[in-house]
């Protein structure tokens, strides 16, 4: 790894790229070379460092952390001269340092402790010096060199390590269900079909820090001994994809992937494989379907595919996060692993906290660590200082939970109590103006939208509950609804053949159980008491704050307001669509929802 | 030759390059059909015999792939596609106006192309920049903390 006196990060998102980043970029190198001075500064790209439209391009000099804003290319010979030729800042283009300048990973406050994410924002991902320099493919070169497989795979059984996908499967049991399985040819994959709304923790890890998970399935194809894997990453995800081809292309070049891994006997080659948008896919079966070049449709298991997977022959699928943590654990041991977490889940999570609390974006906490510490002191709390009602956990099948049960400690048995699942981290916090019903049809949508089809129960099923919710938030609920919801509901769990059937009911039974009065205030008073079903909502303007500015009239995208100007408005009911956008650009609280 | 049979004659071309490159397994489908939805912006039938006949499976076996995935389209679209995340995170911040005010200038209902064929507009599922919700893919161009009152200057960027 080469150290630089200097490092500069040059903003690249579409805005800045539109005004011209690139040529900044270009023209910094040819001055840097001109001055004599590229091998004491580097340039890197990086994502957007402040709001683009008002600072773009912009960039970042580190270590002193001055943050240029509104540079063309004309301003870098200057800049160059100035700043790293007489070391003062420029001060004409400089600006106040933003106090985040990553809005989906924070510096990690108290409460947290960083395994998994330890490298992401810390090495240059493109470069796999910067991966050696923090211990990297240590813990590979100790695995092949000092360790039998077997003795691998007791050392991730001793740590305790369970999938980070969601399921909570023991890993190592998992490894010797492969390894002991019959058959010459074994496969690897890692699971990064990310697709959880709200789950973004994979896509970091492979952007940030590529090689960790490379370096964990190599030991584990080491344990069990296969000679080939896939990463199957969804085609949303354009970054992390280009960002692993080329870590597998430089571990390749070193001997790290390929034949005699290392100078051992041990060979195990990787490759990518990209989805093609279909949530389903992150199911193991459907996933190796999804390879095999099919329609992504689960099937049944057994048989699990330990015995039988990709192109019949034994295959172990572990989640992104799962294989990151391995390296680790080999290298500072499975007893480091365990002192975190519970009895029964060990180890950090990250999680992805989104919706409406402070900070949002990514975080990594032990098991054990309560709701509410997850949400008030790492998360900052609610937004604009809100009530807050429930934190939807474990993605589009997971549950709401509500206050009552926020001093739960997080571990993958808990959350199940809690009518909710572990998932894979997505996190959505609600305050009090979400209507849970609302968030219950919105969730069957998905996982209406999203079903494969293959089995009646899980295809049929969550499009009556669509039906269902619909019709209670349009205001035509009836009164049997409520208990036709829970009869459906434990029909789809029990009979649907995969884990997106089975814990698709999940968002209305866990909102009817702790949310059961929304209900019926929609079915038998035709109200929603958070203001947010159109049907059952009118907007209005109060005559007092109403200054007549006409900003509301001249937003309403079907002219349904009229007024003088400096007059009272009138909204029109018969043409109001109930957008809420009058709502949202009054400025003096004028437009009442009642 | 007539523009259709250029038209068809350019696209079975276009088919037997990819597959020469990619391969001729049934693990190849995805990639290939990827490949010429992004090359075609969808995958005519004339793509779809063309890759039955060379990969030797039965056309309805390519057109059952190619209608499964939400990102391989049997439609023509438009020059630009947009993608409206619809997931839940963006949806709690206020998705649904950005939604609205996209439907209200192109004048178009989600899966519909306008007449001029310049847009596409559709809802996808989430694109995993949920920090910065919410969010909208035009093309490869990634659009964060959308408020309603942007959408027609984020547009107006595309000829």
């Amino acid at each position: 790894m080469t150290f630089y006196r200097s490092t500069v990060l040059v903003s690249v998102d579409p805005i800045c790229v539109e005004k011209g980043a690139y040529e900044l970029i270009d023209t910094l190198n040819d001055e840097l070379i001109k001055q004599g001075l590229i091998d004491e500064v580097q340039v890197l790209e990086t994502t957007r460092l402040g709001d683009p439209t008002k600072f773009g391009p912009d960039l970042t000099v580190y270590p002193e952390g001055t943050h240029y804003t509104n540079l063309t290319y004309y301003d870098i010979p200057r800049l160059v001269e100035e700043h790293f030729i007489k070391g003062r800042v420029l001060k004409q283009y400089a600006a106040k340092m933003m106090d985040n300048i990553d809005e989906e990973l924070r510096a990690p406050r108290s409460k947290e402790i960083r395994v998994v994410l330890r490298n992401i924002g810390v090495i240059d991902p493109r470069n796999i010096e910067d991966y050696f320099a923090y211990d990297g493919y240590m813990a590979l070169g100790k695995a092949l060199t000092e360790m039998t497989p077997e003795e691998v795979i007791q050392e991730i059984l001793d740590a305790k390590l369970r999938g980070r996908g969601g399921a909570g499967f023991p890993t190592g049991l998992k490894w010797r269900f492969a390894r002991q399985a019959q058959g010459d040819i074994k496969y690897l994959i890692c699971n990064a079909d990310e697709g959880d709304p709200g789950a973004f923790m994979n896509r970091r890890v492979l952007e940030g820090d590529p090689h960790s998970v490379i370096e964990g399935m190599i030991i584990a194809a080491y344990a069990i001994g296969a000679r080939q894997g896939y990463i199957y990453c969804r085609a949303e995800y354009p970054i992390a994809v280009s960002t692993m081809t080329l870590a597998i292309k430089q571990a390749r070049a070193l001997g790290l992937l390929g034949k005699n891994i290392l100078g051992t006997n041990f060979s195990f080659d990787l490759e990518i494989r990209m989805g093609a948008g279909a949530f389903v896919c992150g199911e193991e079966t459907a996933l190796m379907a999804s390879i095999e070049g099919s329609r992504g449709e689960p099937r049944a298991r057994p048989p699990f595919p330990a015995n039988k997977g990709l192109w019949g022959k034994p295959t172990n699928i572990n989640n992104v996060e799962t294989y990151a943590n391995v390296p680790q654990i080999i290298l500072k041991g499975a007893e480091w692993f365990s002192s975190m977490g519970t009895e029964k889940s060990k180890g950090t999570k990250t999680f992805a906290l989104a919706g409406d609390v402070k900070n949002t974006g990514l975080i990594e906490v032990p098991f054990g660590i309560t709701l509410q510490e997850i949400i008030y002191d790492v998360g900052g709390g609610i937004k604009g200082d809100k009530k807050f009602k429930a934190v939807q956990t474990g993605g589009p099948m997971g549950g709401c939970i509500p206050e009552k049960l926020l001093n739960l400690p997080v571990d993958y048995e808990t959350l199940g109590q809690a009518g909710s699942i572990m998932g894979s981290g997505g996190m959505i916090v609600m305050d009090e103006d979400t209507c849970m019903v609302d968030i219950a049809r919105f969730f069957m949508e998905f996982t209406q939208d999203e079903s494969c089809g293959k089995c009646v129960p899980c295809r049929v099923g969550t499009h009556r509950l669509l039906e269902i919710l619909e019709a209670i938030c349009n205001g035509e609920g009836k009164q049997e609804d409520i208990a036709e919801l829970r009869e459906l509901s434990d029909q789809i769990k029990k009979n649907s053949l995969c884990g997106l059937g089975q814990g698709a009911p999940n968002p209305v039974v866990s909102t009817l159980e702790h949310f059961l009065d929304e209900y019926e205030a929609h079915i038998y008073e035709k109200r929603c008491p958070a203001k947010v079903c159109r049907s059952l909502i009118k907007f209005e303007i109060l005559d007092g704050p109403c200054t007549g500015c006409t900003v509301c009239a001249r937003n309403c995208p079907v002219n349904a307001i009229s007024g003088e100007r400096k007059a009272t408005h009138v909204i029109n009911q018969d043409i109001c669509i109930k957008c809420g956008i009058c709502h949202q650009v009054c400025q003096f609280d004028a437009i009442k929802i009642s | 030759m007539s523009v259709v049979e250029n038209k068809e004659q350019e696209t079975l071309e276009f088919v037997r390059d990819t597959i020469s490159q990619i391969g001729l397994t049934r693990a190849d489908l995805i990639p290939i059909l990827q490949t010429i939805t992004n090359k075609f912006g969808y995958i005519s039938q004339v793509a779809i015999r063309e890759v039955a006949a060379l990969l030797k499976l039965p056309t309805k076996e390519i057109s059952s792939v190619a209608t499964f995935y939400r990102m391989l389209s049997t439609e023509p679209r438009g020059k630009h596609l947009i993608q409206f995340c619809e997931s839940a995170p963006c949806h709690v911040v206020g998705g649904r106006q950005v939604l609205h005010k996209l439907k209200e200038i192109l004048d178009l209902e989600p899966g519909q192309s306008s007449a001029d064929n310049k847009w596409t507009l559709i809802t996808t599922s989430c694109l995993g920049v949920c920090g910065i919700g919410p969010v909208i893919l035009i093309d490869t161009d990634l659009y964060g903390n959308v408020q309603p009152d942007q959408v027609k200057s984020i547009l107006s960027r595309y000829e």
